[in-house]
C-alpha cells in the first residue's frame, strides 16, 4: 500500500517530464501496433486462403494465360469439385489513385468455388443473367458508394476501351479475414467483346488467367496439383498448381524486403522508445539519490529502492501502453480510409495488442534495470553526501 | 538490559581513509572512545576533520578500515549489509542537516515511515506517530508537506520520524546547521527531553558553540584524532 502510494507519488512528482515521457510511448506504442497492422495486411490475402482450393497458372508466369479448354478435363480429375476461373482485368476507376482488384470470371462457377463470398441468392441469378453485370464486395461498395443498379465505368489497360458495368450484386465475407474489396465480372463479356474487335489475334481470346479448384480433401492436395500439372505436360501453355496460399504467398514474397523493413523500423521506434525512457528513469533515480540514501539508512533494503524505480517505470510504461492500445484502433481506421482498398483486410489482430503491451513492458523494465541497479548499489555515505 | 554505567558505543583503535582518484585519504587515524548509554555528547571540530565519517560508522552506515566498533554490545563492523539495515531500523534514529524528508509524503506518513519495516499494526501505528508528532508540537500540520513547512517544523518532523521506532542512540549531523537562532533552540530543547526524560543517548555532531552547550560532554575532533576538551 504505501509501496504504490510512494511509487504513484513519485511518478506524479514531474508532471511534465512524466506527461512528455507517457507520449512517447503512446506514440511509440500506436505506431508499433500500426506497423505491425501493415504487414499483417499484407500476409492477409494468404491467410484468408483455403485449404481446400488449388490456383492453376501459365508455368512460366502469371502474365501468360491458359486456354479456356482445359476447364473441362481438369473438371475430370478425381478429386475435383468444382472449377472455375479468374482474369485480371487492371482497368481503372476514374483515377488511378482507386486501386481495387476487378477479376473477368466464370460467372456460374465462380461464386461455388469462391463460397466465402456470399450473395443474396436472388442477386446472384441477376448477376448471372446479365452479361454486363458485376459484383462488388462490402469494402468497395462502402468506398465507392457503389449501389445495385449503379453502372461502374473501367477505363481498361490490358483492354482498351471504356467499359461499362452495372452492379448486380454486392458480396459479404463470411469472416473479417474476408477480402471485400474486389470487383467481378463476365469473363463471356469480355471475351466475346475482344473477338469482335482483334481480328483472329488467337492469343487473346478464349484464354484464362487461373483456375481455381476446388478439391474434397485437402490432403490430397499435392496429388491433384501434380494430376494437373502432368495433364498438360510438353503442352503449348504447361501449368503450375499450388494450393491457394502458397499462391498468395509468392505475391508476399514479391514485396518481402519492403516487409522486412517495416518490420526493422518497428522494432526501431521501441528502441527509440527505450533510449527515452531509459534516460527519464536515469534522470529520475540521480534526483534523488539522497532520498534513496534516507531510506536506505532508515533500514529499507537495497530491493525496495530498486523497486521504487522498477515501480515508477513501469507505470509509466503501462499507461502509454493503455493509451497506445486504445488509440491503435481509431488510428488503424483512420489509415485504412486513407488507404482505401490497397488493404482488403486491414484490422489489429490480438496478437498485435499482445505485442504491444509485451514491448512496453519490456521498455518499462529495460529502462529500469540500470538506474535500479545504480541507486541500489551506491553507498548510503555516498548518496547522503550528494545532497543539496 | 542495559546497564546505565556501560558504555553504549565502545570504540578502540578505530581508522578510516577514503580512496579518491588513487590517492588514499587518512580521515580517522586511531580514534578510541566510549560513549556511556544515556549521554549526550557533541562532537566538535574543523570541517573536514571526520566528525560526518565517525557518526556514519557509529550509525552504522558506513564501515571502518580497521578496529573495534560495538553499538550496544554488538560489533557492527562485521554485520552484512542486510542485517546492518535490520539493525539500523531497530537501533538507530537518524537526524540530518537538511532534514531529509520524503518530499512526497505528509509529516504523518513520513515519520511513520520506519514503522513501516515492523510487525506493527495501522492502529498502532498512527498511535504513536500522533503521539510523536503532539511531542514536537506539530499535531495541527500532520497532513502538511514538507514544502508546507518551515526549516524548523521540518527538522521536528524528522526528530519525530527519529525516534518512533524508540532507537537506542539518535545520531545528528549537525541538526541546527540550517536553522536560525529560535528553531535551533526548539531543535535543542527537544533533543534535551529525549535525553532527560526518554534517555535516548545522543550524539550530535556541530558547528555551533551554543548548541554543544546543551550537551553534557563535548569532544573535538581535529586531524583525525580525538581530544578531550574542558
Ligand atoms: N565518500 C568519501 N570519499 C572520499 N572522501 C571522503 C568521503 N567522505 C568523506 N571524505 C573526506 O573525508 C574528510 C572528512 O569528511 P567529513 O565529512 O567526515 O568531515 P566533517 O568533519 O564532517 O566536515 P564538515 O564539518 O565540513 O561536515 C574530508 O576530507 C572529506 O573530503
Ligand atoms: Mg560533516
Amino acid at each position: 500500500m504505501h509501496f504504490l502510494k510512494l511509487i504513484l507519488r513519485n511518478t506524479l512528482r514531474h508532471k511534465l517530464r512524466t506527461g512528455l515521457t507517457v507520449l512517447g510511448i503512446i506514440v511509440a506504442i500506436v505506431a508499433f501496433g500500426l506497423l505491425r497492422t501493415v504487414v499483417d495486411a499484407w500476409y492477409s490475402g494468404a491467410e484468408g486462403s483455403s485449404e481446400t482450393r488449388l490456383v492453376t497458372r501459365n508455368a512460366i508466369s502469371l502474365v501468360f494465360h491458359l486456354p479456356i479448354k482445359y476447364q473441362e478435363r481438369i473438371r475430370k480429375i478425381q478429386g475435383v469439385m468444382e472449377i472455375t476461373h479468374a482474369s485480371w482485368f487492371g482497368g481503372v476507376y476514374i483515377s488511378e489513385k482507386n486501386f481495387f482488384p476487378q477479376f473477368a470470371i466464370d460467372a456460374k462457377t465462380y461464386f461455388d468455388v469462391y463460397s466465402e463470398y456470399i450473395i443474396p441468392p436472388g442477386d446472384l441469378t441477376a448477376f448471372i443473367i446479365d452479361r454486363k453485370g458485376c459484383v462488388v464486395g462490402r469494402k468497395l461498395a462502402d468506398v465507392y458508394g457503389f449501389k445495385i443498379g449503379d453502372t461502374v465505368p473501367l477505363r481498361g489497360t490490358i483492354y482498351p476501351g471504356t467499359w461499362k458495368f452495372t452492379v448486380r450484386a454486392i458480396y459479404d465475407g463470411a469472416e473479417a479475414k474476408t477480402d471485400t474489396s474486389q470487383f467481378f465480372f463476365h469473363w463471356d463479356y469480355l471475351n466475346e467483346t475482344r473477338k469482335r474487335v482483334t481480328a483472329r489475334t488467337e492469343r487473346t481470346t478464349d484464354w484464362v488467367g487461373v483456375y481455381a479448384i476446388n478439391i474434397s480433401e485437402p490432403s490430397r492436395a499435392a496429388e491433384i496439383s501434380s494430376e494437373v500439372d502432368a495433364m498438360f505436360g510438353n503442352s503449348l501453355a504447361e501449368t503450375r498448381t499450388e494450393t491457394e496460399k502458397t499462391f498468395q504467398l509468392g505475391f508476399v514474397s514479391m514485396t518481402e524486403a519492403i516487409v522486412v523493413a517495416i518490420r526493422i523500423v518497428s522494432y526501431v521506434v521501441l528502441l527509440i522508445i527505450l533510449a527515452v525512457m531509459a534516460n527519464t528513469m536515469a534522470m529520475t533515480a540521480r534526483e534523488r539519490t539522497s532520498e534513496y540514501a534516507t531510506l536506505k539508512a532508515l533500514g529499507f533494503n537495497h530491493r525496495f529502492i530498486a523497486g521504487l524505480i522498477y515501480g515508477e517505470s513501469m507505470i509509466i510504461a503501462l499507461v502509454g501502453a493503455l493509451i497506445g492500445i486504445l488509440l491503435t484502433f481509431p488510428v488503424a481506421n483512420m489509415f485504412s480510409e486513407k488507404v482505401g482498398t490497397l488493404f482488403p483486410v486491414f484490422g489489429v489482430s490480438a496478437e498485435t495488442i499482445y505485442m504491444q503491451a509485451i514491448a512496453a513492458l519490456a521498455v518499462g523494465i529495460a529502462a529500469a534495470v540500470l538506474p535500479a541497479f545504480r541507486s541500489a548499489q551506491i553507498s548510503i555515505a555516498d548518496g547522503l553526501r550528494g545532497i543539496r | 538490559m542495559e546497564n546505565f554505567s556501560a558504555p553504549i558505543v565502545h570504540i578502540k583503535n578505530l581508522t578510516k581513509s577514503y580512496r579518491r582518484g588513487g590517492q588514499i585519504v587518512s580521515v580517522l587515524t586511531d580514534i578510541t572512545f566510549d560513549i556511556p548509554s544515556g549521554e549526550f555528547i557533541a562532537l566538535m571540530g574543523p570541517s573536514g576533520s571526520g566528525k560526518s565519517t565517525l557518526l556514519n560508522l557509529i550509525a552504522g552506515i558506513d564501515k571502518p578500515d580497521s578496529g573495534t566498533l560495538k553499538v550496544g554490545g554488538i560489533d557492527i563492523a562485521i554485520l552484512s549489509e542486510g542485517d546492518l539495515a535490520d539493525w539500523r531500523a531497530a537501533n538507530v534514529g537518524f537526524i540530518f542537516q537538511f532534514y531529509n524528508l520524503m518530499p512526497v509524503l505528509t509529516a504523518f506518513e513520513n515519520v511513520e515511515l520506519p514503522l513501516l519495516l515492523t510487525q506493527l499494526s495501522y492502529k498502532e501505528r498512527r498511535e504513536r506517530v500522533e503521539l510523536a508528532l503532539i511531542m514536537v508540537g506539530l499535531s495541527d500540520r500532520m497532513e502538511h508537506y514538507p514544502s508546507e513547512l518551515s526549516g524548523g517544523q521540518q527538522q521536528r518532523v524528522a526528530i519525530a520520524r527519529a525516534f518512533i521506532t524508540d532507537p537506542v542512540i539518535l545520531v545528528a549531523d549537525e541538526p541546527t546547521g540550517d536553522l536560525d537562532r529560535t528553531s535551533a533552540g526548539e531543535i535543542l530543547a527537544i533533543l534535551d527531553r529525549l535525553n532527560s526524560e526518554m534517555e535516548k543517548t545522543i550524539i550530535m555532531v556541530t558547528h555551533d558553540p551554543h548548541a554543544a552547550k546543551t550537551a553534557h560532554l563535548i569532544r573535538y575532533l581535529e586531524k583525525g584524532q580525538l581530544d578531550v576538551a574542558d
